[in-house]
């Protein structure tokens, strides 16, 4: 049975989902566009055992949220532009130390404190290399309120398996869009349990890696493991070593572990791309306007689809590079200055011609201005 | 050969410690040892290793979390207390203690720990406070007194200093306490009734750093160091004993401030239950 | 076909609650909704706008660039919003305001909107629920049943009674060939 359709927010319903995937503790600091999460955590999270705790700043939140996980609990923060900066140290001590977690980042226009309360996807790149140093990222970003409520679940499901904290790119577009929505029923969902193993050993080979695994099984704290867990290079004791050769090869297993599983982790949408000419490239709310404009493309006899990473780190390069060979163009459309583009243009490689269409003034692309790009871009092919 | 609590409570596998030779944080973290061995040893206090949390920051100090053998997480610069208040407030029923330092604790760590003592959150702070950074080779901390040496304060050092422990009480903290590196025994109790405090507890150890603070200000070595705070640190007894005017150049070695308040996880646990009860859930 | 529909007037008027509980009403008349809104960073006092797009279909695009229908509760957003209008759109707006040149009488329908919320209902804030049940009244667009949901998912336990007076005096204020002239159909 379909449950009941409500009108939900997208902030509400990425809260609404990252419970139902078993998140239990949240820490945060308010700020726009991402406050409804933070508020929305505080009155619900009591009703469901859950804690909810407002620290003193974006630093100290993302730093609970790692001291929760490692105690054993799913846990979540939300932010937003000058927060997300402020929550990247700390982020980076997530990946080394392979702590599971979810960092909601709704993004918002410019640089610095910009236009708070107005739609961008400027931190796309952020997302990627905001935290020093190589290192592994997952990044999702949905377009819709329903998408919101299924990808959160999928982004706990991919921390938990990865032990990495997943970074779930919201805009404000989606953040604070209200559509109606019918929530799946719970035994419809697929929830990760997290990954536990006690009493291995004499204690202390806890970031070993079990023979066919990509990650060490986690071990929270309170059980009687005693182990140590730090941000400097660590063997698989966990404990700090100078050795090079030790330290390279963890960066390595940290990387890879996301490299060699792409099948898994990537998800893109693909909307009337098998006999396309012309791929209109976009994430998050962006789609909205490219699916209204794709559909206008196509009564008009334009042989138009749209290619959206769901997945939007790692970038889905081995889906777009198999699109190619059918393509005579392709339109880049975000809310920056020319960010996922970059990825696009390394993809395309000049093979296919990439158009942009960008925005970064804290308005919205419209549907027209894509259509019109897309009869210009077919204007000057037909010129040539 | 290594003693009993050596054997006990630490990984021997990764000793000897990083310390400096006459380094005042081997003594602190003996200190923690053994006021967590007398606390679990004793049948009628219900704290167990098991569900005992080692929390540090960045420093020399944080390095003693590695050393002791418990659930341990060496953390990011100045985060300690805030991570510390995650483990803490997800899992209630662990007892946290935190080992830190001046520059960790009250600089770049300012913060958390002002709020985490406003909320009165059940942590334990040991604060390892030897005046000045160590691990970065020896620059001026926010409790390097005025006019010292640094390396960056070669011409003296104009900021005034925090004094640790007033600055917690002052945000809220139910106990602070002030122990040093030569009072070993009464350190230790100090940080015994800090960890049986229900609320935020911070004992702001002196500690010597004979390395980088002693050398550049011509206080001598390790021993003339310890000297020092024999001499002018004084335990409470004696201390409270003395005339105001015997005072003036003393320093309370005790208890600073301990009330009662109600410890912030346990009323969230209060909340929780309240909200169900009201929900049905 | 595509609704567009823009509430505006001043921050702490409830116009954005109005267009959340027109896209709730349209969610729980089986219609689809997209709602959203902008705002300058203060609560009370700054021009405030909130949209709401109507359809039978998927809608995609969610913000509203020609509305179909403009809720004005002051001058400033009146003279701002007008500017840009469909063809043939509806234009409410509170009768205290003056209606800028350019702007087809014929279009528009100057209500006591804020007088009603005071005198009648006796609430000044209740202007926004006395706006609600007029434009739903004026353009014909969902049962009672899915409107009174509507507003009823959005307030305090307890001050339906109020609201449910107020959704009545809001319609009370459009007369019957009024709803005839505006009366628009989602087909």
């Amino acid at each position: 049975m379909k449950s009941k359709r409500v009108l939900m927010q997208g902030n509400e319903a990425c809260v609404e989902g990252a419970i139902a995937a078993g998140m239990r503790f949240y820490a945060g600091y308010p700020i726009t566009p991402s406050t409804e999460i933070a508020e929305r955590c505080a009155l619900r999270l009591p009703e469901v055992g859950g804690r909810f705790i407002q620290m003193e700043d974006e630093l100290a939140s993302m730093a609970a949220v790692l001291g929760a996980s490692t105690a054993g609990v799913k846990a979540m923060t939300a932010t937003s532009g000058p927060g997300f900066s402020l929550k990247q140290e700390n982020i980076g001590y997530g990946c080394l130390a392979e702590i599971p977690c979810v960092i909601v980042d709704v993004q918002r226009s410019g640089p610095s404190t910009g236009l708070p309360t107005s739609p961008s996807q400027g931190d796309y790149m952020q997302a990627r290399w905001g935290t020093h140093g190589d290192h592994p990222v997952i990044a999702l970003s949905p377009s819709s309120v329903r998408e919101t409520y299924r990808l959160i679940i999928r982004a706990f499901n991919l921390s938990e398996k990865y032990r990495t904290p997943v970074i779930f790119l919201m805009d404000e577009i989606v953040g604070h869009m209200r559509e109606g929505v019918a929530l799946p029923a719970p035994r419809d969902l697929i929830i990760n349990k997290r990954h536990i193993s006690y009493h291995d050993g004499a204690n202390k080979q806890c970031y070993a890696v079990p023979e066919g695994e990509f990650v060490p099984a986690m071990k929270p704290f309170g059980q009687g493991e005693r182990y140590n867990i730090t941000g400097l290079a660590h063997d698989v004791s966990g404990f700090p070593t100078n050795n090079t050769d030790i330290a390279g090869a963890l960066y390595t297993r940290l990387m890879e572990k996301i490299d060699r599983n792409l099948d898994d982790i990537v998800r893109v949408e693909e909307y009337k791309l098998d006999d396309a000419d012309t791929a209109v490239v976009c994430f998050g709310g962006t789609a909205r306007a490219v699916m209204s404009a794709v559909l206008e493309a196509r009564a008009a006899g334009m042989k138009v689809g749209m290619f959206r990473p769901i997945t939007v780190w790692p970038f889905p390069a081995a889906h777009l590079r198999a699109r190619l060979p059918g393509l005579k163009r392709i339109l880049m459309v975000e809310h920056n200055y020319g960010q996922m583009l970059l990825e696009v243009q390394r993809v395309a490689a000049e093979r296919v011609p990439v158009g942009f269409l960008g925005r970064w003034d804290g308005t919205v692309i419209p549907p027209e201005d894509i259509l019109q790009k897309l009869r210009e871009m077919e204007g000057s092919a037909h010129a040539e | 050969m290594p003693s009993e609590l050596v054997h006990k409570f630490m990984r021997i596998d990764h000793l000897p410690h990083i310390w400096c030779a006459g380094c005042g944080n081997g003594i602190i973290m003996h200190d923690v040892a053994v006021a967590l061995q007398e606390l679990i040893d004793d049948p009628s206090v219900p704290i167990s290793r098991d569900k005992t949390v080692i929390v540090s920051g960045i420093g020399c100090s944080s390095r003693a979390a590695g050393y002791l053998d418990f659930d341990s997480i060496h953390t990011t610069h100045g985060r300690a207390i805030a991570f510390a208040t995650g483990i803490k407030f997800a899992r209630p029923e662990l007892e946290v203690i935190v080992l830190t330092g001046d520059g960790d604790c009250s600089a770049i760590g300012g913060n958390h720990l002002i709020h985490a003592a406003r909320r009165n959150i059940g942590l334990t702070v040991v604060t390892f406070n030897n005046d000045i950074y160590g691990m970065t080779g020896g620059q001026y901390s926010p409790t390097t007194p005025t006019g010292d040496k640094a390396t960056t304060a070669p011409y003296g050092n104009l900021d005034r200093p925090f004094d640790i422990a007033q600055l917690a009480a002052g945000a809220g903290a139910t106990y602070t306490a002030r122990g040093s590196a030569y009072h070993a025994r009464e350190t230790t109790e100090l940080i015994k009734q800090g960890v049986l405090h229900k609320g935020f507890s911070l004992i702001d150890v002196y500690s010597v750093c004979p390395t980088y603070y002693g050398r550049k200000n011509g206080k001598g070595g390790a021993v003339e160091m310890l000297q020092w705070q024999k001499e002018h640190m004084v335990p409470a007894a004696a201390y409270y004993a003395m005339s105001e005017e015997a005072r003036r150049d003393k320093v309370l070695v005790g208890v600073l401030s301990h009330t009662e308040h109600p410890e912030y996880t346990q009323q969230y646990t209060g909340l929780i239950e309240r909200v169900r009860a009201q929900s049905g859930k | 076909m595509r609704y567009e529909m823009r509430f505006s007037g001043s921050g702490g008027q409830g116009v954005i609650l109005a267009s959340v509980i027109v896209a709730e009403a349209a969610v729980a008349a089986g219609l689809e909704a997209v709602q959203s809104q902008s705002y300058g960073p203060e609560a009370r006092g700054g021009m405030c706008k909130a949209e709401t797009v109507l359809s039978r279909e998927q809608i995609w695009f969610s913000k509203v660039t020609k509305p179909d229908f403009l809720l004005a509760l002051t001058q400033q957003s009146l003279d701002k919003y007008a500017q840009v209008l469909a063809d043939r759109a509806v234009v409410m707006i509170d009768d205290g305001l003056t209606v800028p040149q350019g702007l087809d009488k014929k279009q528009v329908l100057a209500l006591p909107i804020l007088a009603t919320a005071r005198d009648k209902v006796g609430k000044l804030m209740t202007a926004n629920i006395v706006a609600v049940g007029a434009v739903n009244r004026a353009l014909g667009l969902f049962d009672e049943q899915a409107l009174r949901e509507g507003v009823r998912r959005h307030i305090p336990a307890g001050t339906e009674e109020l609201n449910w007076k107020a959704l009545d005096e809001g319609a009370a204020l459009v007369t019957e060939q009024q709803a005839a002239a505006f009366a628009r159909s989602l087909d």
